[in-house]
């Protein structure tokens, strides 16, 4: 295989000669000279093509793209010599490049009242599915309440031990320190006072109502709900769920309500877990920072730590793995085409579930402080 | 076989792959010359796809030596590995198209990598490539999700061609046409062959195929190639794994088509 030549262009005794590699290679700098070939101003052009060595469709389109250009300036152009592979080569070229499509001019962009409308349609439309959605999935679990011997129990366990109790070793070192994070920046305003022993209320209060909740919702949105999407859009690509329906399964049923039903038994658990590793994280620096021994932590906990406490963090939980799980699926099922549109919907869907979940969050402060539950 | 390493376009020697303990190909030898079409058959789990793949520097051999152009491919660097992917293009079995750009962005893409070509002349080329490739003009506008299976061939195809490769791949070029469309994308390899003198070499299971298409056969079997004619000759051959695969109901179809059309 020798090197490829450069394709040339030049001009001998009244005729333009061809030569050299019109290839890619080899024309890939002629392109980039043509503004320098100075044509006669008028008269026949006669290009001589017995100098070419090899040619293939690029160069043949790079040939007749010269030719093109002198007729258009009034050139009668008399192309000689050229081999008769090469001339067959430059036909099919020729005869193809009549059927040739162009670029379509993009469609005119919109002004911004349509873009705003466009955009209110478009959310509008995403928000009644996704209640149609959330109906579907109620009704499929009507369904099962009646027919409990048809729930999927292998595909529940099996989403139990991805979304619950893999994730535990995550959500215990980000819950220690969180309550690390909590103790120690309170702690610092209580010791001034001298008012140590609050660190218990405060650690306590903060993660059992607030903060373990919503933390370990913001993990399992971001670690099950993004997977949720990812398999279920995953399945819509490759014509999965299709399958599926054909074969008289209910999407719903298989892919929907075990990781529905999965989470919302997962995540209180895991919730639970998160309070107790959090609690100790702040125990630790209270014993380090504030003097504040375990027992001593320990003792004062229950006094004011009221079961209602507890049970209110504990209660948003399952209101928090709905959303996620929901949220997560409904995107997995708005995937269309490919690969881009998977990872398109699964950002939507973990941006959504989290902001969901800290909306519900805010919800539920409001609320159960108008029915005097602050305590 | 009589022929040089250096004269073919492709030449394996020896080679083996496996997965694990599975061993696909155990000491296999192939060559394949300049302006051929030849063809991989064999059934299934027979290391068809896989050999392509070896071929293409997808996947490193356990054993063996395989040239292309020439130059030897196992273990090659990275920036002889960049320059050899110029000269060769492949159609996968799916299409393997991008799907979040258009079918022309698809086709200039390896142009854009491997060319300094300005973007205006890299529009034009792949608008050829496509027109090349039997699509209607409006095609080059679509996203992949928005062409029906044949279509998708053809762009894939577009795609392979973009480069004006030398070496051609297809793996399963006709699998999920119909008859017609698959009809045409035979004869559409056969022009290119003449008119652009590529070397073909493709993975099929249509038999049409390879009576109309190829001159030659390769039939993989027992981790070996045990047979490499011309479909004439390979049908005639003695051996179980051979006989089987052309003796069926559909493989005598073929044929008998064939002896009463000529």
């Amino acid at each position: 295989m020798n090197p490829p030549t450069a394709a040339v262009i030049r001009h001998e005794s009244g005729v333009w000669r061809c030569e050299g590699d019109w290839t890619l290679d080899g024309v890939e700098a002629l392109d980039r000279q043509r503004p320098n070939i100075h044509w006669p101003v008028s008269g026949e052009v006669r290009l001589d093509g017995s100098g070419i060595r090899a040619i293939d469709t690029t160069g043949a389109l790079e040939l007749l793209s010269f030719i093109a250009e002198l007729e258009k300036v009034s050139h009668p152009v008399q192309l000689i010599g050229l081999h008769e592979q090469h001339q067959a080569l430059l036909d099919l070229v020729c005869e193809r490049l009549a059927l040739a499509g162009s670029v379509t001019a993009p469609p005119p962009s919109l002004n911004r009242l349509e873009r705003l409308g466009q955009w209110v349609v478009f959310h509008t439309v995403h928000v009644a599915d996704f209640m149609a959605f959330i109906g579907e999935a109620t009704v499929a679990l009507g369904r099962l309440a009646l027919q409990p011997g048809r729930f999927r129990w292998r595909a529940l366990l099996g989403n139990l031990e991805t979304a619950g109790v893999n994730a535990l070793p995550i959500i215990a070192l980000l819950a220690f320190m969180m309550g690390i994070v909590i103790a120690y920046q309170g702690g610092q305003q209580l010791k001034t006072y001298g008012a140590n022993i609050f660190i218990v209320e405060l650690v306590s209060l903060t993660m059992l109502r607030e903060l373990a909740p919503l933390i370990t919702a913001i993990i399992v949105a971001g670690r099950t709900g993004s997977a949720y999407t990812a398999q279920i859009g995953t399945m819509q690509v490759t014509e999965e769920v299709d399958a599926l329906r054909t074969i008289g399964i209910p999407p719903m049923d298989l892919l929907v309500l075990p990781k529905l039903l999965a989470l919302i038994i997962a995540l209180p658990l895991l919730t639970v877990f998160a309070d107790v590793l959090s609690v100790f994280g702040g125990m630790v620096m209270a014993r380090a920072l504030l003097e504040v021994s375990f027992s001593d932590f320990l003792d004062r906990f229950p006094q004011v730590v009221t079961p209602i406490s507890f049970l209110l963090g504990v209660g948003k939980a399952p209101v928090f793995a709905a959303i996620i799980a929901l949220v997560g699926c409904y995107q997995g099922f708005q995937v269309r085409g490919g690969a881009d549109s998977v990872g398109r919907q699964t950002t939507v869907s973990v941006v959504q579930s989290i902001f969901l979940v800290i909306a519900a969050d805010a919800l539920f402060s409001v609320a159960l402080g108008g029915v005097g539950l602050w305590r | 076989m009589a022929v040089s390493v250096v004269e073919s376009v492709i030449a394996v020697r020896e080679l083996r792959t496996q997965f694990g303990a599975t061993v696909i190909h155990d000491r296999l030898d192939l060559d394949i010359q300049r302006g051929e079409i030849v063809a991989l058959v064999g059934g299934s789990g027979s290391g068809k796809t896989t050999l392509l793949r070896a071929i293409i520097m997808l996947l490193q051999p356990v054993a063996g030596s395989i040239h292309l152009f020439g130059q030897e491919i196992v273990g090659i660097g990275q920036s002889a590995a960049f320059r050899l992917r110029r000269r060769f293009g492949m159609l996968f079995q799916q299409g393997a198209l991008f799907s979040s750009l258009t079918v022309r962005e698809n086709v200039g893409i390896p142009l854009r990598e491997h060319t300094r070509l300005p973007a205006r002349r890299i529009v034009e080329i792949a608008d050829l490539k496509i027109a090349l490739a039997g699509l209607p003009a409006d095609a080059g506008d679509k996203l992949p999700r928005q062409l029906s299976g044949g279509m998708l061939k053809r762009a894939a195809l577009a795609r392979a061609l973009a480069l004006d490769p030398a070496l051609l791949f297809l793996d399963e070029p006709t699998a999920g046409l119909d008859p017609v469309s698959a009809g045409a994308f035979d004869e559409l390899v056969v022009q290119l062959k003449h008119s652009l003198g590529l070397t073909v070499v493709m993975v099929t299971h249509d038999l049409d195929t390879l009576w109309s298409a190829t001159d030659r056969v390769a039939f993989l079997g027992e981790q070996r190639v045990i047979g490499y004619a011309s479909m004439r000759e390979l049908t005639q051959a003695e051996h179980p794994l051979i006989r089987a695969y052309f003796e069926g109901p559909r493989g005598r179809a073929a044929r008998e088509q064939v002896c009463t059309a000529k």
